[in-house]
């Protein structure tokens, strides 16, 4: 099954609610490739779920916003006339309606013929694997099963556009993982162009195309998973995906002087005072090394140990050690820093991270 | 399921004062009254049977009761959904005010569909000033079912409107975006979703209206509800056994109604009255 899949523009959408003093989302521009999955990641409260509700029809942009799919302006249409499939984060299922009635809905509702619909309908639920299930009623389902007939029931009425608001949020840890997995080979065998509301980065990683970082209301970055996770635009976005260590000092001949040693530059790096890195661009070497640190704590957590190591900066570095290695608290170890860390774009400036 | 709290003499006391008020206030009250309905042979019975009044009174209190409660239904869904859907000034005012009425007697209201349609009334007024002709309904069916609407409202739509308030509003925004109009979505999930709160609620006023005297007693000179008859067979003529007969018919009648209104319904309909 493949569906046909269309870009999205947003131009300069804001929105503003009555009677609120200041708007939950700035003007906002966003344009989206047909048949990619974007990913709208933030804390809550950040606009992101405003963002999927403009774009399917629930919400109106303020003044001046517009909305488009491909070259239609669906700025004025109402949801029910711009052809998206949503998935709630409580699933919204018709509770007195079993799982094929749920997933047909959407088909009864344009008046298809009958055998069509459960051609349809029963694809659907080949798709999602809920053959066994289709006379089930939904007070029966697990979250699990509850979230793949969400799915199938957006999915069935072929949207041009599919919009998931934090469709995971409800379930637990480990199913939430299988279920990303399966949903990521379902999305990109369709080939529909996919929205995805979360705040939890693991999912953003594994199924964005592309993520869109979002705080109080406005764009940070755009970029790709490794974009933002190894180019962080600035510190919200650095703070906000991942740990993000940083290290201060004093540039002097072409080295960054703190308390945990002295750092040669990599060579063509501009001078820097403040270097940002990640607990695994940290290169642990057991003899010597330019930089020291004190453990403070060491947490076993199965593939790595999580090391906090102090007098090194202002700030403890966490460092994610591999392998079998003990650390004892108060033991000196020696570290390097991988190249790459003098290349990050942050300023070098503090900055209070969120 | 086995209740380990307590021990067997402790769980017996604390349902002793249950066990009391039901044997005094429900049992022995049901069982004489049962008791004195077929003594004299069953005459009672008999004389519901035999005596035309007793069945039209019967027939007009069922039909009345079931006509007021399609109504009530239908006006307090579409007022309750309104109003717990939009928010415009004075909501909460009109929602208190509506609540006011809770505490009138039957006899208040029956008194207030006086003023209105009563020889003296509003309504016989401005016919009167208009055909000439003084309009006079209070004392009729059409009267009566104007005193039990009014009655009715309040509570059905109280009911409604905090069932209509627990509506999750994803299931309509799920519903719109499967491309429901906005007629399709009352049909295919409001309704279905706020059927249990409309059966209680049906259940609910259909029982009263069965059973409402005071408005009845203020306004029924011409006709014959069934709980007038029994106050006149009782108090009028003294006859305790046909009284007896018609309270137990009109509670048996009551109970079957909203039976059967509950077979459609799935789940116990008269347990929720």
């Amino acid at each position: 099954m493949k569906l046909d899949s269309v870009p999205i523009r947003l131009e300069r959408c804001a929105k503003t609610f009555p009677g609120a003093a200041r708007p939950v989302l700035k003007p906002l521009d966003l344009d989206i490739a047909a048949g990619e999955t974007v990913v709208l990641l933030g804390p809550s409260g950040c606009g992101k779920t405003t963002t999927l509700r403009l774009i399917a029809g629930l919400e109106r942009p303020d003044a001046g916003g517009r909305v488009f799919f491909g070259a239609e302006d669906v700025s004025a249409r109402p949801i029910e006339e711009r052809q998206v499939g949503m998935v709630f984060q409580n699933y919204a299922l018709f509770p007195h309606m079993n799982v094929r009635q749920n997933v047909a809905y959407g088909l009864s509702i344009r008046r298809l013929p009958p055998q069509q619909i459960a051609r349809r309908v029963d694809e659907l639920l080949a798709l999602t694997r809920l053959d066994a299930l289709a006379e089930r009623q939904i007070a029966q389902l697990s979250g699990g099963q509850r979230q793949r007939v969400a799915l199938a029931r957006a999915l069935a009425p072929q949207p041009r556009v599919l919009l998931l608001d934090e469709p995971l949020t409800a379930l637990d840890a480990q199913l939430r993982e299988s279920l990303r997995t399966e949903m990521n080979t379902l999305l990109r065998n369709l080939g529909v162009t996919t929205v995805y509301v979360t705040h939890d980065q693991a999912e953003a990683m594994a199924l964005g195309d592309k993520i869109v970082v979002m705080s109080a209301g406005a764009i940070e970055q755009i970029g790709t998973p490794r974009d933002i996770y190894h180019q962080p635009a600035n510190a919200v976005v650095a703070s906000f995906i991942g740990t993000m260590n940083q290290l201060e000092g004093v540039w002097r001949d072409g080295a960054l002087h703190c308390a945990g040693g002295r750092l040669i530059a990599a060579p063509g790096a501009q001078p820097r005072s403040r270097l940002w890195f990640r607990p695994e661009d940290v290169i642990l070497t057991p003899s010597g090394g330019e930089l020291h640190g004190v453990v403070e704590s060491a947490t076993f957590l199965g593939g790595h140990t999580r090391l906090s190591l102090s007098g090194v900066g202002a700030a403890p570095i966490l460092v994610d050690a591999p392998g079998r290695t003990r650390y004892a608290t108060g033991e000196r170890i020696g570290f390097s820093l991988a190249a790459e860390v003098w290349h990050t774009p942050l300023p070098d400036t503090e900055t209070t991270t969120c | 399921m086995n209740d380990l709290t307590l021990p067997r003499h402790w769980r017996a006391a604390l349902l002793a004062p249950a066990l009391t008020v039901f044997l005094a206030f429900w049992l022995l009250p049901m069982s004489r009254l049962a008791a004195i309905s077929v003594s004299a042979g069953g005459a009672g019975y008999r004389a519901l049977i035999t005596n035309p009044r007793y069945l039209e009174s019967l027939l007009s209190t069922v039909i009345l009761s079931a006509l007021v409660t399609a109504v009530a239904l239908a006006l307090a869904l579409v007022a309750g959904l309104a109003l717990v859907r939009h928010a415009f000034p004075g909501r909460r005012t009109l929602i208190a005010m509506l609540t006011l009425p809770l505490a009138f007697p039957g006899v208040v209201v029956g008194f207030m569909v006086i003023m209105l349609a009563g020889r003296q009334g509003l309504i016989g007024a401005i016919s009167r000033e208009l055909t000439g002709h003084n309009t006079v309904f209070a004392y009729s069916m059409a009267g009566l079912f104007l005193g039990y609407l009014y009655f009715s409202i309040p509570r059905v739509i109280l009911t409604l409107m905090a069932a209509a308030e627990k509506l999750d509003p994803a299931l309509e925004e799920a519903a719109r975006s499967l491309g429901a109009s906005p007629w399709r979505i009352q049909r295919d999930v409001v309704l279905p979703a706020l059927r249990p709160a409309l059966l209680a609620a049906g259940a609910m006023c259909f029982a009263t209206a069965m059973g409402a005297f005071g408005t009845a007693f203020t306004l029924a000179t011409e006709i014959d509800v069934l709980p007038m008859a029994i106050y006149s067979e009782f108090t009028l003529n003294a006859n305790l056994v046909v009284a007896a007969s018609l309270s137990l018919v009109l509670g048996a009648v009551t109970w079957l109604v909203l039976a059967l209104a509950g077979l459609g319904g799935g789940g116990n309909v008269a347990a929720a009255a």
